[in-house]
This record gives C-alpha cells, sequence and structure tokens, in this order.
C-alpha cells in the first residue's frame, strides 16, 4: 500500500514522461482559467475589501450574455461590445444598490451581500437566457480550433489551440492589468484605494467611482474567462460551482496579490491534475473536487497569510 | 404597559442572571411551548406539520449549531452541511448496527462523531482566521461531500448510493421509515430541538460563551486575559459540528427517509444554513429559529403567491424568480436590518416596553 501511494506514482512518472508532460499541460490550462477568475477577486478586493463571491456567477452570465446576444442574431463582435455593456451595467448597480448602500459594513455582511447577488443572477440569468447548457461561440470570435502535437521524449503530447489561446489571452490581460495599475491615473487611484480607503478619499479620490471601474475591470476579466471556459466545455450554470476552485487559489496566493493569483492557479490547477492522474485511481477518482482545497489547506498551516500575501499583524 | 420589568425586583443572584428576567418573557415562552406540544398537533394539518414545521425545527437547529460557531466563537464556516451529513451517515450506521435500541438516544449519540470531525478541520482555525477560515471549510464540506459518494461502506453498499432509512423504534413507537406517523415524528423533532435549544442557552450564557464571545470580538485581547484559544475555538468547532450533527441525523432519519448520493448535504446546503444564521441575526438563538422560519417559508409563500394571483409563469420561470427575489431580498435585508430579525424582535420588545410613549 505505502509503495502503491510513495513510490508507484513516480515510477509511473518516469516510465512515461510524455504524459506527465499532458498532465502538466492539461492543468496548466485548468490553472490559467482559475488564476483568471482569481484575478477578478483580488480585483475587488483589493480596490473595495469585499470578497466578491459572486464571481464565478459572473463569469458565467458574461458568457451567457455573450452567446445569448449572438442567438438573437447580432454578429459576434457586436455581441462581444454588447456584453461588455452588459457587464458595465452590472457594476454600476452593483456599487448603486449593493456596495452603496452596505459601506462600513462588517466583513461577513458583504461577503452576504455577494452570495445574494450570487442568487439573484442565477435566476436573472435563467429567466433571460435559459437554464441549458450552451456552445461557445468560438469560431464565430476567430478563435482557431484543433490542436498542435509536439513530440517530447519518444511519445506526444497534444497541446489544443483554444488552450494555447487561452493562456495567451491570459497573459496579455495580466500585463495589461499590470500596466493600467502601475501607469494610468486611475490605476493610481486603485493603489490608494486599496492601501488605505480614508487616506484615499481625504486626497480627493471618489470611491464610489474607483468601485465602479473594479467591478468594471472584474467584469471584464469575466468575460474573457467565461469566453475561454465556454470554449473547452459548454456554457452553463454548473461552473459556477467549478469557480469555487478559485477560492483555494485565492488562499494560496494571499488574497491582495495579483502574482499570487496566478502562481496560486497554476499550482492548484498542475497539482489538481497531477493528484488526479496518478493518486485518484487509489483513493476511487473523483478527488479532483476536494485535492485543490487540502492542497491550499496544507500551504496555509505554514503560511497563514499565503504565498505573496501581506504579512499580517495584529495590535489590540 | 403590559410589558415592562417596572415592580419586578430580584432578590438574589441566581435571579439577577437568569436568562429571561422579566416575567413577561417566562410567561410569553411557556404559552410558545404550550402551543408547539399542545395546540399545533390538534389543529395542523399533515402537509404542516411534515412540509412546514419539522423542516422548520430541524434547520433552526442547524442554524443553532452554525449560530454558535459563528455568531458567538466568530468563526466562519461554510462547511455546515458536510458536518450535517457526518450526523446523517453515522446516524444509518448506527440504526443498521443497533436495531433494537432506542433510535432517539442513536440520533442524539450520532452528533459525537460529526464533533469529532469538526475538531479535525476546526484544526486550521488556530492558525488562520476570517475568510481564509471560510475557504479552509469548504475542504470540509468538498471532501466530506466526495466522502459520502465514494465509500461504499457508510451507505452499506447500496448499488444506487443512496441511504434509505429502515423502519425504527423508540419506545415502541415506529418513529422511522417510509410508514411511520408524522405527529409522532413532530414529537421526536420539537422534543429534541427544545432540549438542544435549552442546552445551547446554558452553554451560550455560561462561562464557556463568554469566552467564545471574548474571542469573537479580539482574540488577541483574550488571550492576553488568560483565555486559551486552542480550547476555545475547539471547543466551539465540536460544539457546533454536533449539533449540525444532529439536525443533520434528524433530516434524514424524521424527515427525509432517503438521502441521495451528492444531492442533499451539498455546498447548497451550506448556503441555506449560512443566510438563515445571517438574516436570523448573529449571535441569538432566537434568530436562528426566526431565520430558519424566514428562508423555508419565503419559496412557499412565492409559491402560493404566484399560485393564488393566477400569474401566467411557467413552472421552471417560478424557480429562477425564486432565485431573484431570495438573492434581492437578502440584499434588501442587508440593507435594512444587518443585525437580523433578532434585532428586530428587540426592537420591538423595546417598543412594547415603553408603550404608549415614543421613548
Amino acid at each position: 500500500m505505502l509503495y502503491k501511494i510513495l513510490i508507484d506514482p513516480f515510477v509511473q512518472m518516469g516510465a512515461a514522461p510524455d504524459l506527465l508532460v499532458q498532465a502538466i499541460w492539461d492543468g496548466f490550462v485548468g490553472g490559467v482559467l482559475y488564476a483568471l477568475i482569481a484575478l477578478g477577486f483580488v480585483l475587488i478586493y483589493k480596490a473595495s475589501g469585499v470578497f466578491n463571491f459572486a464571481q464565478g456567477i459572473m463569469v458565467v452570465f458574461a458568457a451567457l450574455a455573450l452567446v445569448g446576444f449572438h442567438q438573437m442574431g447580432v454578429p459576434a463582435w457586436i455581441a462581444l461590445f454588447l456584453a461588455l455593456a452588459v457587464m458595465l451595467l452590472l457594476a454600476i448597480s452593483v456599487e448603486r444598490l449593493v456596495l452603496r448602500p452596505l459601506v462600513n459594513q462588517p466583513d461577513i455582511i458583504l461577503l452576504m451581500a455577494t452570495i445574494g447577488i450570487t442568487y439573484f443572477l442565477i435566476g436573472f440569468g435563467q429567466l433571460v437566457f435559459g437554464g441549458e447548457p450552451k456552445r461557445m461561440i468560438t469560431s464565430e470570435l476567430g478563435i482557431p480550433k484543433g490542436a498542435q502535437d509536439f513530440d517530447v521524449f519518444g511519445g506526444f503530447v497534444s497541446l489544443q489551440n483554444i488552450d494555447i489561446t487561452a493562456a495567451v489571452m491570459a497573459g496579455i490581460m495580466v500585463a495589461a492589468l499590470a500596466w493600467f495599475f502601475s501607469k494610468t491615473r486611475i490605476g493610481r487611484a486603485l493603489r490608494a484605494v486599496a492601501d488605505d480607503h480614508q487616506a484615499a478619499l481625504s486626497v480627493g479620490i471618489s470611491l464610489n467611482q474607483i468601485w465602479v471601474i473594479v467591478w468594471f475591470a472584474a467584469g471584464i476579466v469575466a468575460l474573457a474567462t467565461g469566453i475561454m471556459w465556454g470554449a473547452r466545455s459548454d456554457v452553463s450554470f454548473a461552473l459556477e460551482i467549478i469557480a469555487l476552485k478559485a477560492l483555494p487559489v485565492l488562499i494560496l496566493g494571499g488574497f491582495t496579490s495579483i502574482p499570487g493569483a496566478i502562481v496560486g492557479g497554476l499550482i492548484i490547477g498542475i497539482g489538481e491534475k497531477i493528484g488526479e492522474f496518478y493518486w485518484g485511481p487509489l483513493l476511487g477518482g473523483g478527488i479532483e473536487s476536494w485535492l485543490a482545497y487540502m492542497i491550499a489547506l496544507v500551504f496555509l498551516l505554514f503560511r497563514p497569510q499565503g504565498l505573496f500575501g501581506d504579512k499580517i499583524i495584529e495590535r489590540i | 404597559m403590559f410589558y415592562r420589568e417596572a415592580g419586578q425586583f430580584k432578590t438574589s443572584y441566581q435571579a439577577d442572571s437568569a436568562v429571561f428576567p422579566i416575567l413577561q418573557d417566562r410567561i410569553g415562552l411557556a404559552v410558545i411551548l404550550a402551543i408547539a406540544f399542545g395546540v399545533i398537533p390538534f389543529f395542523a394539518t399533515e402537509f404542516f406539520v411534515q412540509g412546514i414545521m419539522i423542516p422548520f425545527l430541524i434547520y433552526a437547529l442547524a442554524a443553532i449549531g452554525l449560530n454558535i460557531l459563528l455568531g458567538y466563537a466568530g468563526q466562519l464556516s461554510l462547511g455546515s452541511a458536510a458536518f450535517m451529513g457526518v450526523g446523517a451517515y453515522t446516524a444509518y450506521k448506527l440504526v443498521t448496527y443497533f436495531p433494537e435500541t432506542n433510535v432517539i438516544l442513536l440520533i442524539l449519540v450520532s452528533g459525537f462523531v460529526p464533533a469529532l470531525i469538526g475538531v479535525l478541520f476546526g484544526l486550521p482555525s488556530l492558525r488562520i482566521k476570517g475568510l481564509y477560515l471560510a475557504v479552509a471549510t469548504l475542504a470540509a464540506q468538498f471532501f466530506l461531500d466526495w466522502c459520502f459518494i465514494r465509500i461504499a461502506w457508510l451507505y452499506n453498499y447500496n448499488p444506487s448510493g443512496a441511504i434509505e432509512m429502515p423502519a425504527r423504534q423508540a419506545f415502541g413507537l415506529t418513529l422511522t421509515g417510509p410508514a411511520a406517523d408524522y405527529m409522532l415524528r413532530y414529537y421526536a423533532v420539537l422534543g429534541i430541538v427544545v432540549l438542544m435549544t435549552w442546552f445551547a442557552s446554558n452553554l451560550v450564557h455560561g462561562r464557556i460563551g463568554r469566552t467564545w464571545m471574548m474571542v469573537r470580538d479580539m482574540d488577541i485581547a483574550a488571550q492576553l486575559m488568560g483565555v486559551k484559544l486552542t480550547n476555545a475555538k475547539l471547543t466551539a468547532f465540536a460544539v457546533s459540528s454536533f449539533y449540525c450533527g444532529v439536525a443533520g441525523a434528524m433530516l434524514v432519519t424524521l424527515y427525509l427517509n432517503a438521502a441521495e448520493p451528492g444531492a442533499v448535504f451539498t455546498i447548497r446546503q451550506s448556503f441555506l444554513v449560512l443566510f438563515m444564521v445571517i438574516l436570523g441575526g448573529l449571535g441569538s438563538l432566537i434568530g436562528s429559529f426566526f431565520g430558519a422560519a424566514f428562508i423555508l417559508l419565503l419559496p412557499i409563500l412565492l409559491r402560493t403567491a404566484a399560485a393564488s394571483f393566477h400569474l401566467p409563469i411557467e413552472v421552471k420561470n417560478i424557480e429562477n424568480l425564486q432565485f431573484m427575489i431570495v438573492g434581492a431580498l437578502i440584499i434588501l435585508f442587508l440593507k435594512f436590518e444587518p443585525h437580523g430579525l433578532a434585532r428586530l424582535w428587540q426592537v420591538g420588545k423595546q417598543k412594547l416596553r415603553v408603550w404608549p410613549f415614543p421613548y
């Protein structure tokens, strides 16, 4: 038994390195998607201190809006802009109707409010767009299909073009966000708000405006995530549960760190796939559903603030 | 006029530290208990008892469990459904192994296993806190939910993976299984819930409850004053999981009769209990009852309203509308009364106290 747990998986890895590379790549792609959802969380948490539970449903909602508009006969690119407009509208209404009245409430109340938003969006999304799974309009958006095969260690590894696109787009988006945060006027304001709400207010930064911007940014990230996720499987509300996987990513990376979200996402994604692939059969399979949380839990025991999180200093 | 403490003098320390210091409160409690035990069984229909009262009491107990952890000890947990599940499966295994034993006793005993597992998953709370801890408890939720599906021993190797309660007895009366009388079940549930609520009330008003509240308000300060954080947090996890576990055991044995794998004790269920606690009021036992009633009755009311107005809505859309309305109500509620229904209760009592004057 011990041999099966401790040694056998590594022997398998050594015997078939191409499978290992394939598993790592699959994990990497999954990790990119987790990282993107986590990115949406981090953006909002940094700027408003709200732990946004609704990020997962925002992904579904954005993707549904895109597909829904397309089904109404709107060309794909215009549908994309319409979906963006929907996310902007969502950001404005969330700020107006939820955040502004609840300002200065404890964290748990704000968390509850975002769970409320989640429920509302589930109902609203199903009412407007229907509950059945939908196909993402990949070809209409110009996302390449097919796969690239590479020879690795005598075997071959197959990389889906969609996945490559996803990874590249995620990279571009993170770079754009980093640029936006460090070089633009609004980005500086966002960082100021993240640092200290009151100090930011006192130098004339409008918190309400910042919240709209940051929720809209999270909405854009959600739309991108939705497109990529939808391209791999269908667009459906099952994604909402999968999106919870972004939470262990968050605690790994720390709630406030964008690089943390990326690295955390990759660790969780790859760890999960390798765990499922090599150790899963020993436990009867399906361990993907909780392995991510366990990995995060073990990390947390050693670094309570996450890998890149700010050090927690407590005073009386 | 009717409700004020003027003229009720306390002559002993015991009277001063009583849970219900005002006579009218004690009368009110007695009336509620009398109605629950004596009046409802005579006038209620089967639907009212089976479909409303029993789930209401069971979920109220689960909400009390989470409230002890979240409202009193300040540790956020998103895994309450998993602990309910552990209680349910423990009860199932116990009734399989001890078919002759009083089933009420077995239900109560099956709370100890979730308590143990709760302590295990509470261990991270010694290092992490707040929202980080919430995510850590999700590990419990998903891991335990996976166990309920994968470990065949838990459901007695039933090929469908579901658990089905056999008929078991307490005091010579059949309580579980599909053929059991709903009124007997109601009494069993009511008895257990009243007993455990009374116990919880004593716990939170006593030394241990005060320690929990110190930890909740500021754990470092509590530590400096000599509270052992380890003990306080882990007992909170143990007691909370015990309550959730008993609630889960009752849910399967006395209400649902059966549980499909991966369908009952899901993350949705955890959220449901969390809603009850927050809408009912953090750190309030009566609030847990209010919250459970509110969350459970809301869908029923919405459905009845839709039916009675003959709104031309499709069935599946009613469910969607329900989601929307629940979500919107939660936000509205947090906006107008972030301290929950228990606070409204307090405000109402204060109004009564000064009536007929405004203040």
